[in-house]
């Protein structure tokens, strides 16, 4: 055998034994080996078993204590409500989703669209620029209240909310990218005699991508903060409301299980939507960009 | 062009293909890069601008290009008619300055892309300049994947892609290993020996510029200008022979000698 060949203490039958045709493992390797596989199964159950401890203690915790279910709910009762109330609860969530990606979307155009006019004219730039640090640096719950008085139709001025706080990060995130184009390859594209579209689509464009996608990132999760946060200063009730609507009209009434089942969907919401980003940057990037890459050690 | 020029075209065998005349380059900090360098590259020549850093031969090149225009003086290209708005010629850059995010065949494509060339029309030039460069097999691969010596190959075939007449080349191995670097000369001098276009090659490297060229254009800084214009008479096809021989040595020597005499007369300065 070839580990046996290393003079090297290697346990008998072990399964990462090399090949006969590979290099021998010699001990120090297969303990990195071992390492390398506890890590990539530690990596998922060590949350999952930490985040199920602690619904543990939640609900040991309401026991212990006596707490009434109208000022913290067992956790169970928090998931029999989801089950109950699924259908009203499903509704808002729709709501809140179309809000949510509504929102995205647009955000995602018009930080684009503004990002690449910005690179294109510096005085388009000059002149707009302030107007978008103006829309982002002021807060959105503050602003609500006009948009909601301007804006005749509710779901309109809850999607204006949501793009205002979702479109910043991905306009400046673009614009770094757009400009951080490698000179020389500029250069190239000037001596090939390439157009300025050409040059957008070729080369600044494939460059802005892993900074277009952190800004994404951003804007996926501020999306959804933008529509709650409106929805709650809409407070609207009917067949418009949202998730927010649900949790303002449990609280009236002291439905804490509703509440938290409500919480409970925006969270999951906003980890599917993380998730999401993750995954649409990783399938884009893996192929050449040092973020997506492993290191080789 | 006077008429003059034009009888010189005629009757000389080897013509200018680009001319520098009174070229001067004075940056916007107030340094001289060039001061009134004329010059004119023959066609088929190898040509090494061979000087210490900051005596302008970079920029040189670039002003060659056109992406850099001279503060005084102008580059003339007497093959070429007035209506010829891109000269046919290409450039390497000390860095392989690939797009990463594209395969090795998409960057080997991208001067052909950019004067409207589909990939299927481009498939057999790109393959070709590949073939040239011994990296056909990697067409699909990413440049992350390649080594720096890989790298440089791909975008000398880049260069070679559009059958420039003439190529410009800015210290393309300075940042290879030794080895590489000899590999890459080898290949270089060969493709060139093959085709027959132009080649202006900057260089800090005696050695290497000797191996290469049959002429040496050395050049001082402060200000930065032509001190020498030497030639070297060894015939091709040169290979580690030649690079082990008295002859070769003899050059060294001399290219060595003048570029310090150049370096010591910029330092009087």
């Amino acid at each position: 055998m070839t580990v046996a060949l290393t003079g090297k203490a290697a346990p008998a039958g072990d399964t990462y034994a090399a090949p006969l045709d590979a290099a021998p493992l010699d001990a120090e390797e297969l303990k990195r080996v071992r390492a390398a596989r506890v890590e990539s199964v530690g990596r998922w159950v060590v949350p999952l078993v930490i985040l199920v401890l602690s619904i543990w203690l939640w609900d040991r915790i309401c026991v212990w204590n006596e707490i009434p279910h109208y000022i913290l709910p067992r956790p169970g009762l928090v998931f029999e409500t989801l089950l109950t109330d699924w259908p009203i609860l499903s509704v808002a969530l729709l709501n809140t989703l179309k809000i949510t990606f509504g929102a995205l979307f647009i955000a995602t155009a018009g930080g684009l669209g503004l990002a690449v006019l910005f690179t294109q004219s510096k005085w388009i730039e000059i002149s707009f620029f302030p107007f978008a640090v103006i829309l982002q640096v002021t807060p959105i719950i503050a602003i609500a209240p006009l948009i909601l008085i301007y804006v005749d139709s509710l779901s309109a001025s809850l999607l204006i909310c949501a793009w205002i706080v979702a479109f910043f990060p991905i306009l400046s995130n673009t614009v770094l990218g757009l400009n951080s184009a490698d000179h020389n390859l500029r250069n190239l594209f000037q001596l090939y005699g390439a157009s300025r579209w050409q040059t957008l689509r070729y080369l600044r464009l494939p460059a802005a991508m892993p900074y277009f996608l952190g800004g994404l990132k951003i804007a996926g999760g501020l999306s959804l903060i933008g529509a709650i946060v409106a929805e709650f200063v809409a407070g609207s009730a009917g067949s418009g409301s949202g998730l927010a609507n649900q949790i303002l009209e449990a609280s009236y009434r002291l439905n804490m299980p509703r509440m938290f089942a409500a919480l409970l969907m925006i969270s999951v919401t906003g980890i599917l939507i993380f998730l999401t980003m993750n995954l649409l940057s990783h399938l884009l990037l893996r192929k050449w960009h040092e973020s997506a890459l492993k290191r080789e050690l | 062009m006077t008429a003059m020029a034009q009888t010189k075209m005629q009757t000389d065998p080897n013509p200018a293909i680009v001319s520098l005349k009174g070229i001067s380059k004075t940056f916007s900090n107030g340094t001289v890069a060039l001061n009134n360098m004329s010059l004119d590259i023959r066609q088929g020549e190898f040509v090494s601008l061979l000087g210490p850093s900051g005596c302008g031969k970079s920029t040189a090149l670039r002003i060659i290009t056109g992406l850099t225009g001279p503060s005084t003086g102008r580059v003339d290209w007497p093959q070429e008619t007035a209506s010829a708005t891109e000269h046919e010629l290409s450039f390497v850059f000390q860095e392989p300055t690939l797009m990463p995010w594209a395969t090795v065949f998409a960057n080997v494509w991208l001067p052909l892309r950019l004067k409207g060339i589909s990939q299927r029309q481009a498939h057999d030039s790109v393959m070709e300049a590949l073939e040239m460069v011994g990296l056909a097999e990697f067409s699909k691969s990413y440049p992350r994947e390649l080594s720096g010596g890989m790298k440089m190959r791909v975008s000398i075939a880049r260069a070679l892609v559009t059958k420039p007449k003439l190529l410009l080349m800015d210290e393309p191995f300075a940042a290879l290993d030794e080895i590489t670097r000899f590999k890459l000369n080898n290949d270089l001098l060969h493709l060139w020996e093959t085709f027959g276009w132009t080649v202006v090659f900057v260089t800090h490297s005696v050695f290497e510029s000797v191996y290469l060229s049959d002429r040496i254009v050395v050049m001082a800084a402060r200000p930065g200008r032509v001190v020498n214009d030497m030639a070297i008479d060894a015939p091709y096809p040169r290979d580690e022979s030649f690079r082990t021989s008295t002859v070769y040595s003899g050059f060294c020597r001399e290219v060595s000698q003048a570029l310090h005499a150049a370096m010591d007369a910029g330092d009087d300065m």
